[in-house]
């Protein structure tokens, strides 16, 4: 790349009251003439729904509230883009359906016993995984007319699981949690799901609460995020690969997991959030208000691959920074979200010398 | 379960005295004042104990030096030290501690709480459970939590 490359800031969008947790773009819009539209979900216990006008400018569309009973803490749209799902600490976890300009609550998945903090659906849109503070992880099937069947509930954290995502393509699920570790979910066939792999409890795993995690997009690897404490070294972003040993599939083609890279050094407060873009620039969203953005080193590959910071975005927000996911559909756009009860629209741009 | 309290006679101090802070000749009307160690202290001093009527800084569960910040740097660091080793109580005052700070310093500010290095049989996880914001605030989402929490800092306000 020529050049400097800066993270210029297009749009504030304020209105929600309380801290905004998370996001979600909408997979199907921003393209085909489709206006780009994004989900935010807070502590104000709404989600709202922004959404691209003609001026290029976000505004808010619509606001969903009056369902949930606590904080909205994470939000995802199926593939089609049809549906919204959204995990909040009233330990349900609400289906959204839009209807003309308003959004409908059509089902509400119940069983965690208190706070779910996660919520994602699988590349087809067949399966849905949620987690939460009783430290389950759930996988709920959609059956026909909008209702969903639970099909396993995972018990193997020794703690409350932060976030759950699954593989852009297999049907593999991760979950990151308060207990350090990462675990990833297969399915022995016929809903029989078990804990394939556990990232953590070897030298090379995070030694405190994993947040969040982000795959790359052609699903070889992915990032993790965490705080460390006492140590020298902060090490706080972890890169994993499983591109290496085809040997050891088994079954459903599943592949351990690597350790590849950490990266030290860089925060020194809590990574709440991850996001690889398609072209393979990695986001972070800090407890320093910050912004950083990674690459790969494509050059001076000595001891394997290797990751530095491409530029830090200070006072991104005025507080901690809990989400940050890259538009899809546009790689060079990143939005974020905040304690401040905002959210950012921003764009890579390269900036002339 | 062990009923009734759990640290049923705890040593109790004197308050420090407290100094009438003078006002300082005003110079620039539109500077910040920079908080300082005093002022952090003075919004929690007198938090109330979660089992008993007495203050933070009487069971000298806090001191002033046991506040850290750089105010430049927006960060404070507030260590607190339990009366008795295995107190359960330990993660109500440091959540007391964390919502006096959050209400009463600029937001702008970062708030790490932790209990005094070897004071408490589980500090670690103590520390891990007080300094997770989300953690944090699914807790003040409890209603029953939140009234015990208020009323410690109830007489803090005045």
């Amino acid at each position: 790349m020529d050049g400097k490359l800066e993270l210029r800031e297009t749009q504030k969008l304020e209105g929600h009251s309380d801290r905004v947790w998370s996001l979600a773009w909408n997979p199907v819009t921003g393209t085909g003439g489709v206006p780009a539209m994004l989900a935010s979900c807070s502590g104000d216990k709404t989600v709202r729904i922004w959404q691209q006008g003609s001026s290029k400018s976000f505004d808010c569309t619509a606001v969903l509230e009056e369902t949930h009973t606590r904080t909205v803490r994470s939000c995802a749209w199926s593939p089609s883009g049809k549906l919204l799902a959204t995990a909040s600490f009233d330990a349900t976890t609400g289906i959204w359906q839009q209807i003309g300009s308003d959004f409908e609550c059509v089902a509400t998945l119940e069983g965690h016993e208190n706070e779910v903090k996660s919520v994602a659906w699988n590349a087809s849109g067949s399966l849905i995984a949620t987690c939460g503070r009783d430290k389950s992880v759930w996988i709920w099937e959609m059956q026909s007319g909008n209702e969903f069947e639970c099909i396993s509930v995972l018990q193997g954290h020794a703690q409350d699981v932060k976030m759950v995502q699954w593989h852009p393509f297999a049907d593999v699920l991760v979950s990151v949690s308060y207990d350090n570790s990462i675990k990833v979910w297969v399915e022995d066939g016929d809903d029989d799901w078990h804990c394939a792999q556990s990232l953590g409890e070897s030298g090379s795993g995070h030694t405190s609460t994993v947040w969040a995690l982000s795959f790359s997009e052609c699903g070889n690897r992915m990032v993790t995020c965490s705080k460390e404490y006492d140590c020298s070294d902060d090490l706080t972003l972890k890169i994993w690969d499983t591109s290496g040993n085809p040997s050891q599939t088994s079954g459903d083609g599943y592949a351990p997991w690597q350790h590849i890279c950490t990266l030290s050094g860089c925060h020194d407060r809590t990574i709440f959030s991850v996001s690889w873009s398609s072209e393979g620039v990695i986001a972070s969203g800090a407890g320093d208000d910050a912004l950083r953005l990674f690459v790969e080193n494509k050059d001076n590959v000595v001891d394997g691959p290797s990751y530095s910071m491409l530029l830090k975005k200070d006072k991104a927000h005025a507080m901690d920074v809990n989400s940050v996911q890259w538009n899809p559909k546009d790689p060079q756009v990143l939005a974020s979200a905040s304690d401040d009860g905002s959210v950012k629209i921003w764009e890579l741009v390269g900036v002339s010398q | 379960m062990v009923t009734g309290l759990i640290n049923a006679n705890p040593v109790v101090y004197e308050r420090k005295e407290r100094h009438l802070r003078s006002s300082p000749v005003v110079i620039d009307e539109y500077a910040v004042e920079p908080i300082d160690q005093l002022e952090i202290f003075e919004h929690v001093r007198d938090i109330k104990d979660p089992e008993h009527p007495y203050s933070l800084e009487e069971l000298k569960v806090v001191t002033e030096d046991s506040i850290e910040l750089d105010d430049q740097q927006s960060y404070v660091r507030v260590t607190f030290t339990p009366t008795v080793e295995h107190c359960s109580m330990a993660t109500v005052i440091g959540l007391c501690l964390r919502v006096k700070l959050m209400r009463s310093l600029p937001s702008r500010y970062k708030v790490d709480i932790r209990v005094a290095p070897g004071t408490h049989a589980t500090e670690a996880a103590v520390n891990k459970q007080l300094n997770d914001k989300e953690r944090v605030a699914a807790a003040l989402e409890n209603p029953r939590l939140l009234e015990m929490v208020d009323e410690c800092l109830a007489a803090t306000y005045i």
